[in-house]
């Protein structure tokens, strides 16, 4: 496979967003944006407002000002499904798998914008609605070879070792062929050899499919280690912003870890 | 020894997401299918065909609709007889209404006209869920039966509110007989649920199930919460509506808005929940269970009483059904609370495996 990664301009941007829960600024005047092909880190210590960024950048939350702007458009108040529909999948801190069903199934279901037969072709299985089924079916064993899952296709997810609801979760956000792939602690509680696995495959993804990552995390090895550049909040403010070294040295960024002398 | 698939290999995605995958199954399926499309009609009584068969199979395909919303969308509902009674009204003034209308095509628009209030009666899905969703869908229970009721047009201004339904005639041929009305209801029931089981096995099963196990999730991957639950209601309805309107003209033979009160609503519900939520063959096995049980307890009470002479009054007899149905319903719940679908998939495992432990 040949490297496809280097990185462009940038595909997102936010200029000045705030976003509060009642008295809670949980996001306060954040400037940011997310190059193509890189791998973008955000950290900050708990209840900064990581997730709370994720959940705005894809529509879950709308923020009360500031722009988004996605590949040179500003939009407006997406919601989620029209977020995906652009090319934006994402997992989350705590697994959000559909428990009732195959790992398979769990895979398929991150195709279903690419489906398009109607559900009276579906009723039937002919046409239009068999043909997108094996073919689609085909793009995920291709994602599960990736990942290397196929001793699990068709367990049902509620069984699997957390390690693994991870990894199909991953599975699930790849099978839409997403440009922009946010990862919400992807290595949270995870050991040693699922956390190296685990960067390899966000490596991978990131050089063989050129897909742009946001991936917040608290395991600072890894950060520093996969992340082209960083960005650092801390109650709601973005705090440092630049490349793992730049970060590492910054006086705000080792006060919000470490503490302040009185 | 009998069930086993070592050796069966796929090499096609087609064959592996074929509806029945394992060799055993395939051929099971056809059995039934020759038994109920051949072996009975020639055999059974017409009693049979009448009391036990015919509803068995309608009430069957309701519980397929109710299945399909509350077992596959996670979205409860307590409308389903008012649905029914949707599609039987709606049949009964397509075929009153439009002179020469094949009967089939009033079955079904009855069925899409029962989909359209499903929908409307979904609407509320979009807001709330769980037990308050299931309250909301219980008005148009009461609100439903009200209208059907109250407002002359659905009954052409029949005093009484009980119609005689209709012959049914298709292509000139009357449905008349118990076999016949049994060969109509089979093969409209089986492809229904053939088409059941392709939805469930597709895209829009899938979005169904990412809806009820996790909705976050569901949205955030691109599927739109409020079309994939509006489908849900409406498909749902649509198998109701059928159902209701074969309820009318292949069984009782009346259109009456009674029929279709909330107690068959619980029935219907009962029979997923017996059967097994979120799957086909539990509407089958929760309907057997729920209309052959009283019958084969009656049938046992005045077997006991006659050669026993036991002399227990009727009133004893017909409550003592209803204590011993009431319990073993408990009894199932309690020992396999995913219903007798479940006990099925499990004997199957078993099967695989026999005649060695493990």
């Amino acid at each position: 496979m040949t490297a496809v990664r280097a990185i462009g301009d940038p595909v997102l941007r936010l200029d000045g967003v705030s976003l509060a829960f009642g008295g809670v600024k949980a996001l306060n005047d954040i400037s940011l944006d997310v190059r193509e092909h890189e791998i973008r880190a955000i950290i900050g210590p708990n209840g900064a407002g990581k997730s709370s960024l994720l959940n705005v950048i894809n529509g879950v939350y709308h923020p009360q000002q500031g722009t988004i702007t996605f590949r040179g458009k500003p939009r407006h108040n997406m919601d989620t499904h029209e977020t995906a529909a652009l090319g934006i999948a994402r997992t989350f801190q705590n697994i959000a798998l559909f428990r009732g069903m195959s790992v398979l199934d769990n895979i398929m279901t991150g195709r279903n914008l690419k489906m398009k037969a109607s559900v009276l072709e579906q009723a039937i299985w002919f046409g239009r609605a068999r043909r997108e089924e094996l073919a689609n079916r085909a793009k995920v064993e291709e994602v599960i070879d990736f990942l290397e899952i196929q001793h699990i296709r068709k367990t049902p997810v509620g069984r699997l070792p957390y390690g693994l609801q991870k990894r199909v979760e991953l599975a699930r956000a790849l099978a839409a062929e997403p440009s922009l792939l946010l990862l919400d602690e992807p290595m949270a509680g995870m050991n040693v050899e699922e956390k190296q696995d685990m960067c390899r495959f966000v490596l991978d993804v990131n050089e063989q499919f050129g897909t742009t990552v946001v991936l917040i995390e608290h395991d600072m090895g890894v950060v520093m280690d996969i992340s082209d550049r960083v960005v650092v909040l801390d109650y709601g403010r973005k705090i440092g912003d630049g490349t793992p070294d730049e970060v590492r040295s910054s006086k705000a960024v080792i006060d919000a870890y470490l503490g302040v002398p009185h | 020894m009998l069930y086993r698939e070592a050796g069966q290999f796929k090499s096609t995605y087609a064959a592996d997401s074929a509806i029945l995958p394992i060799r055993q199954d395939r051929i099971g399926l056809a059995l039934i299918l020759l038994v109920a499309f051949v072996v009975i009609p020639l055999t059974a009584t017409p009693y049979l065909f009448s009391a036990i068969l015919i509803p068995c199979l309608i009430l069957a395909l309701a519980a397929l609709g109710l299945n399909l919303l509350t077992g596959y969308a996670g979205q409860l509902s307590l409308g389903t007889a008012a649905f029914m009674a949707v599609g039987a009204f709606m049949s009964y003034n397509f075929i009153l209404r439009i002179p020469g209308i094949p009967l089939l095509l009033a079955f079904a628009g009855g069925g899409v006209m029962a989909a359209a209030v499903g929908i409307v009666f979904g609407l509320p899905s979009l807001r709330i869920r769980g037990f308050y969703l299931a309250v909301a869908t219980l008005a148009a229970q009461f609100f439903i039966l009200w209208c059907l009721t109250k407002v002359g047009w659905f009954t052409n201004y029949n005093p009484s509110g009980v119609i005689t339904a209709q012959p049914m005639v298709i292509l000139g041929y009357a449905f008349d007989t118990p076999p016949e009305k049994y060969l109509l209801v089979l093969s409209i029931v089986t492809l229904m649920a053939l088409a059941a089981k392709n939805m469930v096995r597709g895209n829009i099963g899938r979005q169904w199930m990412a809806i009820r196990d996790m909705d976050v999730a569901a949205e955030v991957i691109g599927i739109r919460p409020m079309r994939a639950k509006l489908l849900a209601f409406a498909v749902s309805s649509f198998y109701c509506g059928v159902a209701g309107a074969l309820f009318a003209y292949a069984y009782l033979g009346t259109v009456e808005p009674e029929a279709y009160n909330l107690d068959l609503s619980f029935r219907i519900l009962f029979m997923i929940i017996i059967g097994g939520v979120g799957t086909v063959l539990g509407a089958f096995l929760g309907s057997a269970f729920i209309v052959v049980l009283p019958i084969a307890l009656s049938t046992g009470v005045a077997f006991l009483d006659s050669t026993l002479h036991l002399n227990v009054p009727s009133s004893v007899g017909s409550n003592l059904e209803l204590m011993v149905f009431g319990g073993l319903i408990i009894f199932f719940l309690i020992v396999e609370p995913h219903g007798l679908a479940r006990i099925w998939q499990i004997t199957k495992e078993k099967l695989r495996l026999w005649p060695f432990p493990y």
